[in-house]
């Protein structure tokens, strides 16, 4: 694990003084940051941290001279003592991608999908290391087998789209790599990847660091990251720095407000257990998802099975975690419990077998199982007002509500979910992330239901947001004795949400039980490989 | 539920609005915009403020050129007054004077004068109320006085003496209607196909477009000539003709949007909550439509309005005397070196026209965009 | 590759006969007849036209006879041009046409895609605006306007140019021509370029391409340019396929000897079989390039499969 081996005579090679990044916008200029002093030492890594919008990107973006058209940056980023605002362009593309490399979030589009990983690889061999493309094809093999990339050979002459995610990655830290630099800026790198994936990710590049003495500047949210991998961390709120000091240090005895937040924003308490006697509200036997992937017209489809004979029981009160990476099937499940989507086996809600239920019968049921999305951007029709869609169940469940009855409705879902009911009239574009998705919690509360399907309704927040958002889940559990199946692929939330769990992959149950029962003694392979990934940072501190 | 305080509520700023504030600060936009209007008004009420019909037809002036002062030019009116009265056979006497508004035309004759003569000179444009006066005892000689009529041609006359300006403001009532009209028609065609293409997916889907791309790769202009070769130049055939032409691309442009709408979670959300398919086509799906459809609509318009003057252009658009910006062009393209101005007037008037929608249509895509928001 | 495009080239001949058979009936619905002349001619006379032209029998017998011939690539005599089979003049006509919109189709493709790469690079700056103006306007002027202005200015003004005319294809005669069919293309493609291109600038790889120092070269061309001229190349299909078959508008103003003229007057004097002609070879055009894009895209975006 990363050792606090700072040194202060050992050579600076990045050092940015006085960092001010503006955009010009409609509204005005908005400065993204603030003025800030960040050095990096040779053979260090360097996290910086902070939640959306503290300017953490924005930083190595003017850094690298990447900063969108209407953006300025003013004071200096000094490499070994040369401002890199002040270059050329030809000047800082002898820098860029030679001496500074870095590595992006979006491994899916991060790559020119138009060529193969050879040429995308050879090119910045070609343009700063001087080989001709034949060597340089064959120093891309040597760096593929150094990020541990399986069928270094067949990728080489593959097309980005047909990697996988963390193959992409891989791909970009050989081409980071490539020129033996001196800082590598790594930004959340490893945020769209699955937690095994994300660990695998981590390890490589903590590795490669170690070999190759490269300085890392690791851009991240994720706490856990940084304890993991850094030397040091430059805590970042709203364009400036608010502390930074040695990462164990900083751990230990946090000296700003702001970052003892941070730290303490892991999702943390347990849930009180339901006793056994409560009635069952969910029971699912058998459940199975298939879909047809039509090829083209006229051909025949392929079938996938999304899930595979799942069963499951939840009692009143209780909340039933449902865990797994991309693909393994967890979101199909909820919808086709919920009757969202054609399924086999049998679905039981409150002793009832809805199993297929047509539309008309299930009207009535559905005011009684709720369904919270992930996406708290996509999930809120942008054209209506809060209030319009907080209130909309009511249209279908309580025609007969008058209009002011049904705002005194939203006035108090609003206020349930921590919202000043003053804003029903406002548009879900002008609230934040963590508002909007307590807008559509208020949304199903207004219907008083038993049963609600929160489907990864806190993974695309920050995580002190998220842990406010966790705390509201509970308080109204708690209040309205709701049930929930809280689907998610963060395990410190589920551990902090959930009686039970199920653990799933490739649309099979490989896992269930009691949730403490499963977190201190996992059974399957899988599920000790996911809490290693996920836990283990939190583990060892 | 009881004691819920019901604060007043703070007005929100909806994407429409938030649109529409974009557009207003779009300069060129709304100076289009302020254009467009004045133009629509102008090929409105202009035609009863110029004086002349537009098909009032001036023999005496034939393919004049636009000017500010009125006609006759004063060297024109005693070379008129002549040719009137070539086939008077009467005796002109020098010379035609021109005394204020009349001219005083002394004639003389072999024979008695027939006071009918003045009707020749009536007859041309330029005179009216002519009357013999003077009368010579024998009633051989006599002077004819007439008024001179004055008429103002801003933009001249075209090749059968009707006056350009009143005819290229009522073309444009034509060309701005068709391209409403047809437009309106590719639109009901085009997002009734796309929504209900979309909406109902799968193979009704495939089929749905499968037909589309056929059409695609017809020769559809030229059916739309056939047509109205066949069927005849008729304004209604016209713009339905355009606008069953146009429609292919809003049906792609809807089925397009109805498919991501589809699988936006709010529509998911509503699915969940019980909502209905009405429901959710009239507030998710028909609210969300509403803005690739205008920024089409406005971008629409001008192809339309191109089209119609093609095919007016190939003879095939409104018949006489009624006319269009497509007609009137392709007049004055016959007599180009004679008379560019012919051509250059309701070229004008089209392209502005053209080139303002197309700004609205441009700004109107900027400021609705969701990538810009 | 080969089967594919022998795949597609099949597949063509059902929406073929499709479009054959709907312009023929559509054709004699349609009120009037070829030898209806504004002098009507004798009884005798116009009963041993339709005789000659086969024109007496049953509808349905006329159109089988019609797919037979077609079938032996008989496209039958024209009615109007009466010493002329449709064959001999499209042989005639056809290359006049596609010398022409081949020169307007390379020229609006090269210029079109410079000025929406330089529009792009200069993104709300002064030149974009420039640029984009002048796009605008070259798509709002018709060409029936541009070609008549451009005949009377290097034409008959300046004397630079023949005004019209075909001069047995000499090139002088050409460049006018050539430049009223491009000049809406150019705008076109150059709004299509502009775009495409300040997306593909603004897509995560082509941060990565910039991150890593690559030359300006390598960005914009070796990268955003191949993601951009996708847009461009679909629209090039079916804009291919209308300029080489002929523009009425430019053939009629400058009076060139080319195919784009048929139509409307075939289709104004019924002549039957020239209109069938025109259509079935512009559908030919059509259904080529279009084929000739997917390939194009293919061979592009390997993303792309065909089949």
């Amino acid at each position: 694990m990363a050792q606090a081996k700072t040194t202060e005579d050992s050579e600076l090679v990045l050092d940015i003084r006085g960092l001010v990044v503006s955009f010009a916008t409609n509204d005005g200029e908005v400065r993204a940051v603030r003025g800030i002093d960040l050095a990096v030492r040779k053979g260090e890594t360097v996290a910086v941290v902070g939640e959306s919008g503290s300017g953490k990107s924005q930083t190595m973006m003017a850094a690298m001279g990447l900063l969108a058209d209407n953006g300025r940056a003013t004071g200096e980023v000094l490499y070994r003592g040369r401002n890199l605002l002040a270059l050329r362009p030809k000047a800082l593309n002898a820098v860029r991608g030679a001496k500074i490399t870095m590595i992006f979030q979006e491994p899916m589009t991060s790559l020119d999908p138009l060529y193969t990983i050879e040429r995308q690889l050879s090119e910045p061999l070609v343009e700063h290391g001087g080989l001709s493309w034949k060597q340089a094809s064959a120093r891309a093999l040597e760096l593929l087998e150094l990020v541990r990339i399986p069928d270094p050979a067949d990728k080489l002459r593959a097309y980005p789209y047909e990697l996988s995610g963390g193959q992409r990655q891989r791909v970009m830290i050989a081409m980071a790599l490539a020129n033996d630099p001196d800082v590598l800026i790594a930004d959340e790198p490893t945020t769209a990847l699955d937690v095994t994936t994300q660990a695998q990710i981590l390890d490589l590049i903590a590795d490669l660091q170690k070999r190759t003495g490269v300085a890392v500047v690791f851009i991240t949210h994720d706490l856990g990251i940084v304890r993991r991998i850094a030397d040091r961390v430059v805590v970042m709120k709203d364009g400036e720095v608010v502390e930074t000091g040695a990462t164990d240090a900083l751990f230990a005895a946090p000296r700003e407000a702001y970052t003892r937040m941070l730290l303490d924003a892991e999702p943390s308490g347990r849930k009180d257990p339901v006793p056994e006697s409560r009635p069952i509200v969910v029971g699912v036997q058998k459940l199975g998802v298939s879909f047809r992937i039509q090829q083209g017209f006229l051909k025949p489809p392929t079938i996938l099975k999304a899930v595979d004979d799942v069963s499951l029981t939840v009692r009143e009160g209780q909340t039933l975690g449902i865990v797994g990476e991309s693909g393994s099937g967890k979101s199909t499940l909820g919808r086709a419990l919920l009757q969202l989507l054609p399924h086999s086996g049998r679905v039981q809600f409150e002793g009832r077998d809805i199993s297929n239920a047509d539309k008309a019968a299930m009207r009535s049921i559905r005011r009684q199982m709720q369904l919270v999305f992930q996406d708290p951007f996509g999930s809120l029709s942008p054209r209506m007002t809060v209030g319009q869609i907080v209130t909309e169940g009511l249209l279908v469940h309580e025609p007969s509500l008058s209009r002011r009855e049904r705002d005194l409705r939203a006035c108090a879902a609003l206020e349930e979910v921590s919202l000043d009911p003053s804003v029903r009239n406002r548009y879900p574009h002008e609230f934040s992330g963590g508002q909007r998705q307590r807008i559509a919690i208020a949304r199903t509360m207004v219907l008083k239901p038993r049963l609600v399907v929160l489907d990864e309704p806190t993974s695309a927040l920050d995580r002190t947001i998220q842990k406010q958002i966790v705390d509201l889940l509970r308080d109204l559990q708690r209040d309205h004795g709701l049930t929930y199946l809280f689907i998610s692929h963060d395990l410190a939330v589920v551990r902090a949400l959930a009686d039970t769990i199920i653990v799933m992959k490739g649309g099979r149950v490989v896992e269930a039980g009691p949730a403490e029962a499963v977190f201190a003694a996992p059974a399957d392979p899988y599920t000790r490989e996911l809490m290693a990934a996920a836990l283990a940072p939190v583990a060892a501190g | 539920m009881t004691a819920v305080v019901q604060p007043r509520p703070v007005e929100g700023r909806s994407l429409w609005q938030d649109g529409l504030a974009r557009l207003r600060r779009n300069r060129a936009a709304m100076a289009s915009l302020v254009f467009l209007v004045l133009m629509a008004l102008a090929c409105l009420a202009g035609p009863y403020l110029t004086g002349h019909a537009y098909d009032q037809v001036y023999r005496s002036y034939v393919k004049v050129g636009p000017s500010l002062s009125p006609y006759p030019k004063a060297e024109a009116i005693a070379p008129a007054a002549l040719d009137a009265l070539k086939r008077a056979r009467v005796d002109v006497g020098e010379p035609v004077e021109i005394v204020g508004e009349s001219v005083r035309i002394p004639v003389s004759s072999s024979r008695e004068l027939d006071p009918r003569i003045v009707r020749y000179v009536d007859r041309v444009d330029i005179f009216s109320g002519a009357r013999l006066e003077e009368m010579a005892g024998d009633g051989k000689s006599g002077v004819i006085v007439a008024d001179i009529e004055r008429f103002t041609f801003l933009f001249g006359t075209d090749a059968t003496g009707r006056d350009l300006l009143t005819r290229t403001l009522i073309a444009g009532r034509i060309s701005l209607t068709i391209g409403l009209l047809a437009t309106v028609v590719a639109i009901v065609i085009g997002v009734t196909y796309g929504a209900v293409s979309g909406y109902l997916g799968g193979r009704v889907d495939l089929v749905m477009m499968r037909v589309v791309d056929i059409l695609y790769s017809l020769p559809f202009i030229f059916f739309v000539i056939l047509l109205v070769v066949f069927f005849g130049r008729n304004f209604v055939l016209m713009f339905i003709a355009v606008g069953a032409v146009e429609w292919l691309d809003m049906a792609r442009i809807v089925r397009g949007q109805t498919l991501s709408l589809k699988r936006q979670e709010f529509i998911q959300a509503a699915e969940a909550l019980g909502v209905e398919n009405v429901g959710i086509l009239r507030r998710h799906i028909i609210p969300n439509l509403t803005g690739p459809v205008v920024i089409y609509m406005t971008l629409l318009v001008p192809r339309v309005i191109l089209l119609e003057s093609f095919l007016s252009f190939l003879g095939l658009g409104v018949q006489e005397p009624m006319t269009s910006w497509g007609v009137l062009i392709s007049e004055g393209a016959r007599d180009i070196e004679g008379n560019p101005t012919m051509l250059l007037f309701p070229a004008i008037f089209l392209t502005t026209t053209l080139f303002a929608l197309n700004f609205i249509g441009d700004g109107l895509r900027d400021a609705l965009d969701p990538k810009d928001r | 590759m080969f089967g594919y495009v022998t795949r597609r080239l099949l597949t063509a001949i059902p929406t073929l006969f499709l479009i054959v058979t709907g312009a023929f009936f559509l054709i004699r619905v349609a009120p009037g007849g070829p030898f209806n002349l504004e002098r009507p001619l004798e009884a005798k006379v116009m009963e041993n036209l339709n005789r000659i032209y086969h024109l007496d029998k049953p509808l349905w017998e006329q159109y089988l006879y019609y797919l037979g011939n077609l079938a032996r690539g008989d496209f039958g005599p024209s009615f109007v041009y009466r010493d002329f089979s449709v064959a001999e003049l499209f042989a005639s006509g056809l290359p006049v046409s596609i010398q022409i919109g081949a020169g307007a189709l390379v020229l609006a493709l090269v210029a079109g895609t410079l000025l929406g790469i330089a529009s792009a690079l200069r993104q709300n700056r002064p030149a974009d605006y420039g640029i984009v103006g002048l796009a605008t306007l070259g798509i709002t002027i018709p060409t029936f306007v541009i070609a008549p202005l451009l005949s009377l200015v290097f034409g008959v003004w300046l004397g630079w140019l023949p005004a019209g005319g075909w001069g047995d294809g000499a090139w002088s005669y050409k460049i006018l021509p050539i430049v009223t069919l491009a000049l809406p293309q150019i705008a076109v493609v150059t709004r299509l370029t502009r775009g495409a291109m300040i997306e593909a600038m603004r897509s995560h790889h082509i941060r990565t391409a910039r991150a890593y120092g690559l030359k300006p070269w390598t960005v914009v061309v070796v990268h955003a340019l191949r993601s951009a001229i996708l847009p461009v190349v679909s629209y090039a299909g079916p804009a291919a396929a209308a300029l080489l078959t002929g523009s009425v508008v430019v053939e009629t103003i400058f009076g060139i000897p080319g195919v784009g003229r048929y139509f409307v007057q075939a289709a104004l004097n019924r002549d039957y079989t020239l209109v069938m002609g025109t259509v079935i070879v512009i559908a030919i055009f059509i259904i080529v390039f279009n084929l000739v894009v997917d390939l194009l895209y293919a061979l592009i975006d390997p993303r792309v499969r065909l089949g």
